[in-house]
């Protein structure tokens, strides 16, 4: 199971891969929207991504509640194996 | 009317072509006539009867940012780096015109082809839930406009003409249109093609339009010559920056040209096939010439759409002859791009523009034997190396299957 560390990094990695974002900034407190300009449709990208890195799928209405890079650090913690 | 007709003019000018990554790269590479054609090598051609494309001279990855090609069609991507240079190019963005008083014009032929059919492999392979969500976005035909209006930061209407080989003529003549009514202070027009992929291919091969001469690349694209024998499709795109010219002198602008007039008829005809005598593309010549308020004596060059297919150059140089007779200095400048389809009116008015600038005509490449067509043997087709010339008036004419004819007049600064 991967560790908080180990799902930030991949989580990071996707950011990057999909959104431009430098991984140093891709730390839990930060906003998609706000801070890290992700738009909704990056944001179903980064879903897709995310269930392929971590088999963690995220449905649509649960999509709607991640507002941060904690909140989809969580997510994934609590949903995967 | 009693008001007077605006002035327009030519202040920018940008493009991405087989022949080079920009315009000043692709103009010295036509001048030097070097060929941007080449066979494709990939397995799935094996089987096609035709085998040869005119690929961008440099690849879009070297041009635009990796995130944001991500989320744009290659005919985005293209679109969006001739505006830029075009943009650049004009001095308009330090003009202080309100991002309300600028518009963008950018036809396409085909619209995001690269990415319906990519996706559609996805979906085949993968399912519905692995369908990009760009994927509508990246395949819609105003895609690039709405790029490019984007990119620029305009908000005074984004267009997108679609009349196949014609799209980016016409998007010039909407352009022009759109300065005169004074719906807009500034207007980047411009044309933008990126389909090289197997289905395409095929169609284009099915309706036996393109050239077969697969062992001979550089020479395939042969327009007029009696051995022609079809187009060979090209990607790429061409953008022009469009002002009235009071204001264009005003804030001390570089002029390359005038956009003088335009003229747009339907063929009425055949959903493909040109009128054998080239009636509706004689009649759109007549009709900017006369737009633009001067006479066939005033027109010293044509930059012809000439594809180099067996029917359409012949309908074409009958057009020609018909609308302006044979004192015109002819260029068929796709025997070295290619045909960029909806690009391709944006990309020649380029080079009609530089030809009136630099005052000399670029050659025909491959113009071996004429046709014995009675109209292709009184057209006077610079071959061998381009003409210096004194130029004041030049024609750009584009046809595009269903009938669309454009033609566009350009005159010295």
């Amino acid at each position: 199971m991967p560790s908080t560390a180990d799902i930030q990094a991949g989580l990071a990695e996707i950011l990057e891969e999909v959104a431009g974002v430098t991984p140093a900034d891709a730390t839990p407190e930060k906003s998609f929207t706000d801070d890290l300009d992700v738009d909704s449709l990056s944001m179903v990208e980064i879903a897709t991504a995310v269930e392929d890195k971590f088999g963690v799928a995220i449905p649509d209405d649960e999509l709607g509640n991640i507002k941060t890079v904690g909140d989809a650090i969580s997510y994934i913690e609590k949903n995967q194996g | 009317m009693s008001t007077p007709v605006a002035d327009v003019v030519v202040t920018g000018l940008g493009a991405t072509t087989p022949l080079g990554g920009d315009v000043a790269s692709t103009w010295d590479a036509l001048l030097a006539g070097r060929s941007g054609v080449s066979r494709i090598t990939d397995d799935w051609i094996k089987e096609y009867p035709a085998q040869l494309v005119a690929r961008l001279a440099t690849d879009p990855a070297e041009q635009i940012d990796r995130v944001r090609a991500r989320r744009l069609d290659r005919s985005q991507q293209v679109a969006v780096i001739a505006a830029e240079e075009a943009w650049r190019d004009s001095g308009a963005a330090d003009a202080g015109v309100p991002a309300e008083r600028v518009a963008v014009v950018i036809g396409t032929g085909i619209g995001g082809a690269l990415t319906l059919l990519g996706q559609d492999d996805v979906l085949e392979e993968k399912g519905p839930k692995r369908v990009s969500p760009f994927t509508i976005p990246m395949l819609m035909p105003n895609g690039p406009a709405a790029a490019v209006g984007l990119a620029i930061g305009a908000k005074g209407g984004v267009h997108a003409p679609v009349s196949a080989c014609a799209s980016g003529a016409e998007a010039i003549r909407w352009g022009l249109d759109l300065l005169r009514f004074d719906r807009a202070d500034v207007v980047l027009v411009g044309g933008t093609e990126a389909c090289v992929h197997p289905l395409p291919m095929a169609g284009f091969a099915a309706m036996r339009a393109m050239s077969t001469r697969n062992d001979e690349p550089e020479r395939a694209s042969r327009p007029f010559d009696k051995a022609r024998d079809g187009f060979v499709l090209g990607e790429g795109a061409a953008c022009i920056v469009l002002e009235r010219a009071d204001a264009a002198k005003a804030r001390g602008a570089r002029i390359h040209a005038r956009l003088a007039g335009a003229g747009a008829t339907a063929d009425g005809y055949d959903l493909v096939a040109p009128h054998p005598e080239g009636e509706g593309a004689g009649r759109a010549i007549t009709a900017a010439i006369r737009d633009a308020g001067l006479t066939t004596a005033d027109i010293g060059h044509v930059n012809a759409h000439a594809t180099s297919t067996p029917v359409g150059d012949t309908a074409e140089a009958a057009a020609i002859q018909s609308s302006l007779g044979d004192h015109v200095l002819v260029s068929a400048t796709k025997s070295q791009t290619g045909h960029l389809l909806g690009a391709a009116g944006a990309l020649e008015s380029i080079f009609t523009i530089l030809a009136l600038r630099e005052q000399i005509v670029p050659a025909t490449a491959n113009l071996e034997n004429p046709d014995d067509d009675a109209a292709v043997q009184a057209l006077d087709i610079v071959r061998h190396e381009p003409r210096r010339t004194t130029l004041t008036a030049a024609v750009n004419d584009s046809f595009g299957f269903g009938g669309h004819n454009i033609a566009l007049v350009f005159t010295t600064a």
